[in-house]
């Protein structure tokens, strides 16, 4: 059975040590910026090409943030031998999980709330706000379930954080096309028809992915 | 001190058999299949294309196979034949990429394409490069094989996701000409010289595979003799 209480003590704690550390949000947050401005100078981005390139530019922004977070959530588990630590607690491993996947999502949507106005206020698109949120919740859902394992699996090797993206990127293509084809109708302003599949698309793709990443997790940390 | 000779075993048996066939294959492909019509004498690498192709695809399915096993019984033979059928497997998946492209140059004018089928072969290579890095970079044998079990599993499920999802992203690649449900669609000379490029790679694969996990068990035993000698 799995203790929504406990659930909720996994996530404070992750998010406790950030608040007091900012290990992840300060370097991620300064490198999201820094990224926005790489692409500045790689496309010349302006009004006549923003539409265009601004949903490719935005996930690929988040997408290296994201790797960036999920590379060290498990870093405290593995430093600190804090992981052993959880597996002696009386919750099941699959809420430990759940709550990895927790603290990582909120720490992405935190640095992709910072982003987007930093991209708006740079690049002058206005980009429709509400919509933009939705399909970066479930894109970044999507890409933290299987970041979240990976990551803890990726801490055990000897290259640590770099295998991450190796694993994460191939295995979750459908995640990355189908959030920046939603995304790309969203900025395009698109009728709500064109948009709603690839966001459908999107929601079975969490499920499935955060479905079998919690099944699996209890094998990685088995020792 | 006289190396005592070996004895003549059903896997040398299997070697030559495998070459035989090879040559076989290599004499139906270049020789006996009619010349196609439209495509000219390019065409001919269909047979060597094609078979590479379903052996990736069978490979990473004992990959995926043996994963199972291995999680189940935790034996180091499903461990070693998962190893050995993953590598197997990048270099057919490998073999399809660049034959592919070869035949891709002349017929679409272009070495590479984002069709959804070449796609998800590509996506197919970087998951297997990705299970062989975990293999090499994980020091703890158990751990490593435990990881890439989970990576052998998830993999190959997602495979078709991934295609589906490249087809709604888009599709150029010809539909298939063999399995389909009307039967064929190739001349039966044709025909017969893809299936004995198949059998020619399918001796090929298991030929590699036996020899692969018999070399991986003595490197196994190797490490195990190191790890007695150190302590």
């Amino acid at each position: 059975m799995l203790g929504f209480d406990r659930l909720l003590a996994l996530v404070a704690k992750d998010l406790l040590i950030e608040l007091r550390s900012r290990d992840v949000a300060y370097s991620t947050l300064v490198f999201t910026l820094l990224v926005l401005v790489v692409f500045n100078f790689a496309f010349e981005l302006r009004a006549e090409n923003l539409q265009v390139l601004a949903p490719g530019v935005l996930w690929v922004t988040f997408i290296f943030a994201a790797v960036l977070t999920l590379g060290r959530v498990f870093g405290a588990e593995r430093d600190r031998g804090v992981l052993e630590g959880l597996l002696l607690c009386p919750v099941d491993r699959g809420a430990i999980y759940l709550g990895k996947l927790l603290s990582a999502l909120i720490l992405m949507l935190v640095v992709e709330a910072a982003a987007v106005p930093a991209f708006i206020a740079l690049f002058g698109l206005n980009l429709p706000l509400l919509p933009l949120g939705l399909v970066a919740l479930l894109g970044s859902l999507g890409f933290a379930s299987v970041g979240a394992l990976f990551s803890a699996l990726a801490a055990h090797t000897r290259a640590r954080e770099g295998l991450l993206p190796i694993l994460l990127f191939p295995i979750s293509v459908p995640v990355i096309i189908a959030t920046v084809k939603a995304t790309t109708a969203v900025v395009a302003g698109d009728p709500w028809e064109l948009t709603l599949p690839w966001l459908q698309l999107l929601i079975g793709f969490d499920a499935l992915f955060v479905g079998i990443s919690y099944l699996v997790f209890e094998l990685v940390v088995e020792d | 001190m006289v190396p005592a000779r070996r004895k003549f075993e059903w896997l040398d048996l299997l070697g030559i058999l495998t070459g035989l066939s090879l040559m076989a294959a290599l004499y139906g492909a270049l020789v006996y299949a009619p010349t196609e019509r439209i495509q000219g004498p390019v065409q001919r690498i269909f047979y060597f294309h094609v078979p590479s192709a379903w052996m990736a695809y069978l490979a990473f399915f004992v990959v995926f196979v043996a994963s199972i096993a291995y999680l189940w019984r935790r034996s180091a033979f499903w461990d070693r034949l998962g190893r050995a059928s993953a590598e197997i497997g990048v270099v057919f998946t490998t073999l399809t990429i660049v034959t592919g492209s070869i035949w891709a140059r002349p017929i679409w004018g272009t070495w590479w394409t984002w069709d959804a089928r070449l796609t998800t072969t590509l996506i197919l290579w970087f998951i297997y490069l990705a299970y062989l890095a975990v293999r090499a970079y994980v020091p703890d044998p158990n751990r490593a094989a435990r990881y890439a079990a989970i990576l052998g599993i998830i993999g190959f499920v997602d495979v078709p996701i991934i295609h589906m999802s490249v087809v709604w992203w888009r599709t150029l690649h010809p539909e298939p000409v063999v399995v389909r449900a009307e039967g064929p669609a190739l001349e039966p000379p044709m025909l017969a010289a893809l299936f004995l490029g198949l059998g020619a790679m399918t001796l090929l694969y298991v030929y590699l595979l036996v020899h692969r996990v018999m070399v991986e068990e003595v490197r196994d035993d190797l490490q195990l003799i190191r790890q007695r000698l150190g302590e």
